[in-house]
């Protein structure tokens, strides 16, 4: 919302120094933006998440909400280049968590855990293009190294 | 080349918090004796340290051993990265048997033929995001959340060891994600190294009995693989391109 | 040389309105295919893991050493110091922007993840020769922008001079880099040479006067301006030097290449036994692009007679693309040697001759590079004053006193 707001301030300044046409175009910006907030509150329904399966997530839900995508950035990268495995960040950790217990996915539904936030914000989710949606069956339980962390993230 | 910089940003200070506060005894282990910790890194390293150069991950194949019509390794990677198993030519082989039969002398040999996570790797070279590297073990990869999918390392390979994913990837393992518009090939299972498993294609041909691959690390000299390469003769496929391999062949 | 006018086209009439239209629905047509591309995968193409790069790259290829070699005749006038090519130049200019951005546009919306462009930009590895493309690239817009404000901006001209300096090197540069690509792949046979990268250079020099000569001819025929035999002259003769000279380093790479005991096989594929291949190559390259269009030139009737010389030039840039075919498809469809003296099978096409079809929507990506190019020069000509309002022998008065100089060039 605070960006959109941001964004008209910007339009109306430009449109400013160009006379007739400028007003013009001001007017169709104002009215638009007018009508957009009138209907705000029924044209976007606000997400409906399902419960996540833990108890508790990693951080707090104002922290993760604002810096998931960070979080996942940095274990991406040190997943990926330097082969760091901790389950705390780790996509798969959030995903066997978020995981709807009805379709066993963060995606797919409006109601599930990724796709719902993100359709609200209008923001692309590319990650599933290539990761898998899904926890991974418990048939391929971790073993080794990384088991003895995850061991760690639940305490 | 970005790497510094990356590690630099906010979260990490969270993780590294985070970490010392519930990985106390490991961590602190790590930092005060490292040299306590070396020898362990190559078996079992934990999930919170980074993989080593320490250590060079290699694979030892005994074409004496392998068997043509056996396709036991390909299958295996096939399961492990849920590759389709197709055989067009857009589908994707991270692994594949090459039957050979020498011309002047009618030899025939049959041999697994996958990424051979060179020293000096020409995909890494010519990608032009640094999406082809190589990590601290050697094992060569593709980051794929930076892979553009323009090719070139397709064009660089002397092994002909990449597939360029031509159609949308559903039911990923998840360890192993795969998507339309990259490029791929064997990761070695990086997942499995991670856990101190091996390779999913080695795996497959020692349960056959065959044991015509062997995995390990080159840089340890108690390893089987290194004590069999100081024993026998081992080729290196396209050695004159002086890219030092990882994966030794022998018996050709 | 201050007397010649520079004119917008009008552009009014039907047949440029035609002609935009044509080459607009040509671009529309190309971003379609990317996009359907894009959708789908690259499986809807007849690309595959064995020819990784197909028509796509061809026409990219060859539009972006076009583009680097049409700013020659501005490099004459400026570098070289031939006044004659001053009124010539804008248009080089121009054309090697335009032919740069089509050919750019095919390779960006031919990548697998063509959305990550902002990946391609931001993160670097500078081993590659791909990454300092990207600065070569972005580089040649920026240099020959600049040197067409001090070509058509009053005040600016004195400065036109070290621009077009600028300009000379870093087209050279730029084509190197564009051979390298090429020159650098060790692994291919078809590849891995330096000569690659001074091939290339040589190659942009033919390619891009022929399509410079074609423009020009077809610009001021369209528009009734006049076009004095003499400009045509000199340019068709440069165009002859500058096709000898290119068919010249094709024949010393076969020539190496036939030396080297293991390039045998390979050598006897592209020039024997390959299909499609050696067809293209000898027929397409040798005779129809190079051989014929100099014959055409050198002749003392034909060469005279303006339809010839444009039927010679559009030779030259259809061998051009033969080559590009030969050499980025041809080079690809040999397969990798990695156990020489062992017969090799598998599931994975080792060892067997890779084929290619290419399907429409990669030919129409292609097609709509060359499309956005032709785009950009019909709006710009006539937005801006690229084009002299004529050229003739009254208003380049220098010309035959000039005669002497030109050999060199």
């Amino acid at each position: 919302m605070r960006s959109k707001q941001k964004s008209s301030m910007f339009a109306c300044r430009c449109l400013h120094s160009n006379a007739g046409k400028g007003i013009l175009l001001l007017a169709a910006v104002l009215l638009s933006s007018g009508a957009v907030s009138a209907a705000d509150a029924t044209r976007v329904p606000k997400p409906v998440l399902e419960a996540g399966q833990g108890e508790k997530c990693v951080e707090n839900t104002e922290f993760m909400r604002k810096n998931h995508m960070e979080l996942l950035k940095h274990q991406r990268d040190e997943t990926m280049h330097q082969g760091i495995r901790t389950r705390k960040y780790s996509l798969n950790g959030c995903i066997e968590c978020h995981a709807s217990r009805k379709t066993n996915s963060v995606v797919g539904s409006e109601q599930n855990f990724c796709q719902s936030c993100h359709s609200y914000v209008a923001v692309k989710l590319d990650c599933f293009e290539c990761h898998s949606s899904k926890p991974k069956p418990p048939a391929h339980k971790l073993t080794g190294a990384v088991q003895r962390s995850a061991r760690q993230d639940v305490k | 080349m970005n790497e510094p910089e990356r590690s630099q940003d906010q979260p990490e200070a969270m993780s590294r918090r985070q970490f010392i506060g519930w990985g106390a005894a490991t961590a602190a282990g790590i930092a005060i004796a490292p040299g306590v910790t070396l020898f362990d890194l190559a078996h079992g390293r934990p999930a919170e340290q980074a993989a080593t150069n320490k250590v060079r991950w290699g694979m030892l194949i005994d074409t004496n051993q392998c068997t043509a019509g056996c396709n036991d390794c390909v299958t295996a990677c096939n399961t492990e990265n849920h590759l389709s198993g197709g055989l067009k030519e857009t589908d994707s082989q991270w692994i594949r048997k090459i039957e050979l039969k020498d011309l002047r002398s009618s030899k025939a040999h049959s041999l697994p033929m996958m990424c051979q996570h060179c020293e000096h790797p020409p995909c890494v070279d010519v990608c032009p995001t640094g999406a082809s590297f190589k990590r601290a073990d050697g094992i060569v990869l593709v980051d794929r959340h930076i892979c553009i999918g323009c090719r070139y390392c397709m064009m660089a390979c002397p092994y002909k060891a990449r597939s360029f994913v031509h159609e949308d990837v559903t039911g990923q393992n998840p360890d192993v994600p795969r998507g339309k518009g990259c490029v791929e090939s064997c990761t070695l299972c990086v997942h499995r190294i991670d856990r101190d498993q091996k390779p999913a294609c080695v795996e497959a041909c020692s349960t056959a009995g065959r044991n015509a691959m062997i995995f390990g690390d080159l840089n340890d000299p108690q390893s089987e693989i290194s004590k069999r390469v100081a024993t026998y003769a081992t080729t290196q496929v396209r050695a004159d391109l002086g890219l030092n391999v990882a994966v030794r062949y022998q018996g050709i | 040389m201050a007397s010649i006018a520079f004119r917008e086209i009008e552009g009014h009439s039907r047949g440029y309105y035609a002609l935009l239209g044509a080459v607009g629905a040509i671009t529309l047509a190309g971003l379609a295919s990317a996009y359907y591309m894009e959708h789908h995968g690259h499986v809807v193409t007849g690309m595959t893991n064995q020819i990784v790069w197909g028509i796509p790259h061809v026409f990219a290829v060859f539009l972006i050493v076009a583009a680097s070699g049409v700013l020659n005749v501005a490099s004459i006038a400026s570098v070289f110091g031939k006044t004659f090519y001053k009124p010539l130049a804008p248009l080089s200019g121009l054309l090697a922007i335009a032919m740069l951005a089509g050919g750019l546009m095919v390779l960006m919306l031919d990548l697998g993840r063509a959305d990550r462009m902002i990946i391609a930009m931001t993160y670097y590895n500078f081993k590659s020769i791909f990454a300092l493309n990207v600065f070569l690239y972005t580089g040649f817009f920026t240099i020959v922008g600049i040197y067409l404000w001090t070509m058509m901006e009053r005040g600016m001209n004195r400065y036109s001079g070290a621009a077009g300096f600028v300009a000379f090197i870093w087209r050279l540069l730029l084509t190197t880099g564009t051979g390298s690509i090429f020159g650098f792949l060790v692994a291919r046979q078809a590849y891995d040479s330096a000569l690659l990268a001074p091939m290339f250079i040589v190659m942009s020099f033919s390619y891009g006067l022929a399509v410079y000569i074609l423009v020009l001819i077809a610009s001021y025929h369209w528009t009734g301006r006049s076009l004095d035999d003499a400009v045509i002259g000199r340019l068709k003769k440069l165009l002859i030097v500058f096709v000898a000279a290119a068919l010249y380093f094709v024949a010393v790479h076969h020539l190496t290449n036939l030396y080297v005991a293991k390039q045998l096989d390979f050598e006897k594929f592209i020039l024997v036994t390959g299909g499609v291949y050696p067809l293209l190559f000898w027929v397409g390259q040798v005779a129809l692009g190079s051989l014929v269009p100099i014959a055409i030139l050198a002749h003392p009737g034909l060469g005279r007679a303006r339809a010839w010389v444009c039927l010679a030039a559009l030779l030259v840039v259809l061998g051009a693309l033969a080559q590009m075919y030969v050499t980025i498809i041809g080079g690809q469809a040999y397969p990798l040697q990695l156990f020489p003296g062992m017969q090799v099978s598998s599931t994975f096409f080792d060892g067997v001759v890779h084929p290619y079809a290419p399907s429409m929507p990669e030919i129409f990506l292609g097609l709509g590079g060359v499309a956005v190019a032709a785009v950009i020069v019909l709006i710009a000509i006539k937005l801006l004053r690229f084009l002299p309002e004529r050229l003739d022998t009254r208003e380049s008065g220098q010309l035959p006193a000039n005669q002497h100089n030109e050999a060199a060039a």
